[in-house]
């Protein structure tokens, strides 16, 4: 049982009913209280009648990983009292609507009950503000039972609400019956509470969704082609409605073009023809996208044409678990569609990453004239981040990479579309419709010469294959460094991890630290691997690499790509849809080094 | 070398265009399909209609998929940049390529294999979103490249070379353009090629989406006796609506038809479309009307061609993206990033 500025309060809702919006609430006004909150929306894969959870864990310590065990679970749906119930802590407490009175047969929790639906068909006419305001009613309980600042909660309403007084005012008499009704009721506060925390950092809330469309504004993009798929879906709309408050020319238009496009083969083929006619264009997909997208990010790779990619990863394979968070597209990705292809990717860790990642994919995209993944997964997708506020260096500039103006082609004798004149296997292109008579070109799909023409003879494709190995390998020089996480000797073991798992590494290490395994870690942020990942493989004995998939898909890239032994790599998975918590992944090296120090292999994996 | 170039000799003779270039200037490199294919005779339209048309060919944009037709692409307006994508999505790289920039001709080449087949849903789509383009199919009803198997715009009555019978009822392209919506629908066939030049010169200067069907028979593989796209078959039974005449903007009507003999449609840049001898009671502008006919006839044994539908005045994908009237390939950086102080001010909303 954890006290004041540490725990977990977790709702159960029926989605449909209005919950996220009072759930929101709740986390954010905590937020603003000064405390690090971390919501996570763990939602099925339906509209309305099924359960739905939202997990909220509080700290001060800056934390913003899961952390196991529920302090405080506000029940509000009967459908799951039963495996709610499990999850709360001895010495927690369970708010729940005792409308309908129940036994919830545990006698080392506090039973909170209030009779939140009689209380709001007395109080409001409409059924649906019946529904919508037992959401309120239950968030006024909660403000009283943690003790949080009441004009906090009142003025996160009125901002969300944007000005409708009148929905306002009913807001908040649904929010002070819940308050009065605890107030008169229980002993508040409880010994779980939050106290403001004075001259916290200054943070921001955002999904990482969020976060990529409006990097997708400031790197310039004006095509954006996607399909409707979760977790990704978001990510589209976001940078359609950025574009909408950002992007306007004064004259009623907008700049960009968004399409909906009816499938994820014409999504990103819409992109591609928008980034080979010279205008920076993306796709947001998910696995299943990713799989239907094959035969275009080939067609990319070899035509070289810049593309941008986000894929929000889910539960895989097949339509596996749409709403839930893995990091199993790794191999997907890297080697996109059929033949020889390799692909690189930005790998971010949080919301913030996502923002400077798409901003940056753009860059890449046509500095390398190819297609560039930016690996997001669900968990950082759809989930709101407390993350340090956004920044933009207003003396940057894109990177348009190789394109012949008109200008540049009257000096050109021969334009060759595939010409490797810099020795760097970067060719340089040239936008239709920019010279009468010169740097037109065929662009293809088939095998072809430097001058763009088709070509069945062998050498010639070798050589054109073995220059696109030579500009892959100059994305080292432009991708991402990898994050070094030195904590003095680290003894023999280091550990690999990247992406969303960021946050609750962090705090595992200080787990272990402070029972004296002090372990270095590196976090991944890019393919292809730069030096310091095959250094910091050699300067340890034993490598762990935590990845959320079953068959360890960063290692075999790590294997492959980085050249590092198989052996000394040892696989921590997890792969059951769950953003990981720091126990977890604590107790799993701290297995794996006891079981180390035994003289054993660790060869195990965790399920 | 898998491609030849054609030598550029140049006859003083040859008769040059308002740009001051001939025929030659709008070639491509040599054709590699096989003699007497329809496709050829389109490539030779289609650079009859841009030579007619002064048209700056690095203002136009070539796009295909994959197949005989595909191929063809390679073959006229060597001066444009070309894009012979994937099997069936033509469509889409058309779309985004018209995003990118919306002041270059797009003409895509397509066949019915890979239009009526594995690119239906995108040639639909691309149909319903009015893209600015001409989509051109060079239709044979055979799939040529890997020898010989129908396609879905065979006919069901039709037989293959070696005597299978199509199973299967034919896809209609320009009937099913018409109902998704589509600003321009004509049929022609390769082998007319007085019909099909002002055809393409009417639909590179329409706004909006211009399907033109082209029954354009396979010499190899589908020009037998019981093919209903052979050249044979496709001249005894074809039926046009009626004359064209594509009249560029402040040129005279040179054609004189007998009064009331001729319908005129004024297009958005102020060209016209001349109709003569159309056939009784036709009327482009009537959608139901048209694919009345294109029904009726087919029954009959009929292949229906010219202009068959036009609408006047149709908004397209950019008018309906609401994007501004300079190319977004074109905008500068400080059009595109907001910059940081709007970015404060988005962090201030997340607070």
């Amino acid at each position: 049982m954890t006290g004041i500025n540490d725990f977990v309060v977790k709702f159960a809702n029926v989605n449909g009913s209005g919950s996220a919006s009072a759930n929101g609430f709740f986390a954010k006004a905590l937020f603003r209280m000064g405390l690090t909150v971390s919501p996570k929306n763990i939602f099925p894969s339906n509209i309305q009648g099924l359960p739905t959870w939202f997990e909220v864990r509080v700290n001060d310590k800056g934390y913003g990983g899961r952390r196991d065990g529920v302090d405080l679970f506000v029940a509000m749906n009967p459908q799951s009292y039963e495996q709610d119930i499990e999850e709360v802590v001895p010495g927690g407490y369970v708010l729940y609507d005792s409308t309908m009175e129940r036994f919830f047969g545990r006698d080392d929790i506090t039973i909170l009950g209030i009779p939140i639906a009689r209380m709001c068909a007395y109080a409001y006419e409409d059924p649906r503000q019946r529904q919508l305001f037992k959401n309120v009613m239950y968030l006024g309980a909660l403000a009283a039972l943690l003790d949080m600042d009441a004009e906090v909660v009142e003025l996160v309403i009125r901002q969300k609400l944007g000005g409708k007084e009148k929905l306002f005012e009913a807001n908040l008499k649904a929010l002070h019956m819940g308050r009065d009704y605890a107030h008169a009721n229980f002993e508040c506060p409880l010994p779980v509470r939050v106290q403001s925390v004075p001259d916290a950092p200054d943070r921001i809330m955002m999904s990482g969704n969020d976060a990529a469309g409006l990097g997708c504004i400031y790197a310039g993009a004006t095509g954006a082609a996607w399909y409707p798929i979760t977790p990704s879906t978001s990510l589209a709309e976001a940078f359609e409605g950025y574009m909408l408050k950002l992007r306007g020319d004064g004259e009623g238009a907008y700049r960009g073009a968004v399409v909906q496009a009816e499938d994820e083969l014409a999504a990103i083929g819409i992109a591609v023809g928008a980034g080979w006619n010279g205008a920076r264009s993306f796709t947001a997909t998910s696995g299943p996208g990713i799989s239907l997208m094959g035969e275009f990010i080939g067609l990319a790779y070899f035509a070289e044409v810049p593309v941008v990619i986000f894929d929000i990863q889910r539960g895989g394979p097949s339509t596996g678990m749409p709403t839930r968070t893995q990091q199993s597209d790794v191999l997907a990705c890297a080697y996109a569609s059929h033949g020889d292809t390799r692909h690189v990717m930005l790998i971010p860790n949080d919301p913030r990453e996502c923002f400077e990642f798409a901003a940056q994919a753009f860059d890449l995209a046509e500095r390398l004239q190819t297609p560039v993944f930016v690996l997001s997964d669900l968990d950082i997708g759809m989930n709101d981040w407390p993350i340090e506020p956004l920044s933009w260096d207003d003396t940057r500039s894109f990177d348009r990479g190789k394109v012949l103006d008109a200008a540049a082609l009257e000096d050109v004798e021969r334009f060759g579309r595939y010409l490797d004149v810099d020795g760097d296997g970067i060719p340089y292109r040239t936008i239709p419709g920019t010279h009468a008579t010169k740097g037109a070109y065929f662009t293809r799909g088939s095998s072809h010469d430097a001058y763009a023409g088709y070509t069945e003879d062998g050498q010639i494709n070798v050589e054109n294959m073995q220059r696109l190995t030579r500009k892959f390998d100059g994305a080292l020089d432009l991708v991402p460094k990898p994050e070094e996480h030195r904590r003095g000797s680290g003894g023999d073991a280091g550990l690999i991890y990247f992406g969303s798992t960021h946050a609750a590494v962090q705090e595992a290490l200080d787990q272990l630290e402070a029972q004296g395994f002090a372990m270095n870690a590196l976090r991944l942020r890019a393919f292809p691997f730069t030096q310091e990942v095959l250094k910091f493989a050699e300067e340890h004995e034993r490598v762990f690499v935590l990845e959320q998939n079953r068959d360890a898909q960063m290692r075999t890239l790590l294997m492959a790509e980085a050249g590092i032994p198989g052996e000394k790599l040892v696989p921590l998975l997890n792969f059951d849809g769950m953003p990981l918590t720091a126990t977890f992944i604590s107790d799993a090296l701290k297995t794996a080094l006891e079981v180390e120090a035994d003289g054993d292999k660790p060869a195990f994996r965790i399920v | 070398m898998t491609y030849m170039t054609k030598p550029s000799v140049r006859h003083p003779a040859l008769r040059q265009n308002d740009l001051g270039l001939t025929r030659r200037d709008y070639e491509g490199v040599i054709s590699t399909l096989c003699a007497g294919c329809g496709h050829d005779s389109v490539t030779a339209a289609i650079i009859e209609a841009c030579f007619e048309l002064s048209l700056p060919a690095h203002r136009l944009a070539k796009l295909s998929g994959i197949g005989c037709s595909s191929k063809t692409t390679n073959y006229f307006l060597n001066r444009s940049h070309g894009f012979n994508s994937v099997h069936g999505r033509m469509a889409a790289i058309a779309t985004g390529a018209n995003l990118a920039n919306r002041d270059l001709v797009y003409l895509g080449v397509s066949g019915d294999g890979d239009t009526a087949s594995i690119g239906l849903g995108q040639f639909c789509h691309a149909v319903r979103r009015q893209v600015n383009m001409v989509y051109i199919v060079e239709n044979n009803g055979t799939y040529g490249l890997t020898k010989g198997q129908f396609s879905a715009t065979n006919d069901r009555e039709s037989r293959s070379k070696k005597g299978k019978d199509n199973l299967f009822e034919a896809i209609d392209l320009c009937a099913m353009a018409i109902q998704l919506g589509a600003g321009f629908v004509a049929r022609g066939f390769s082998g007319d090629r007085e019909q099909l030049v002002p055809l393409i010169k009417a639909a590179i200067n329409y706004d909006g989406f211009a399907l033109l069907d082209i029954i354009s028979p396979c010499v190899t593989f589908n020009n037998h006796v019981a093919s209903t796209k052979s050249y044979d078959y496709i001249r005894d039974h074809s039926e046009a609506v009626g004359g064209l005449d594509f009249v560029p903007p402040e040129a005279e009507i040179e054609v004189d038809y007998e009064e009331g003999a001729s319908t005129s449609i004024t297009l958005h840049d102020g060209s016209k479309l001349e109709l003569s001898k159309l056939s009784d009671g036709y009327d482009p502008r009537d959608g139901h009307g048209a694919i009345d006919v294109i029904r009726r006839q087919y029954e009959q044994g009929n292949v229906v061609t010219g202009l068959l539908y036009v609408r006047e005045d149709v908004d397209d994908l950019h008018a309906r993206l609401n994007t501004p009237s300079q190319a977004l390939n074109a905008l500068p950086e400080s059009d595109l990033c907001p910059g940081q102080v709007a970015l404060e001010a988005i962090n201030e909303t997340m607070r």
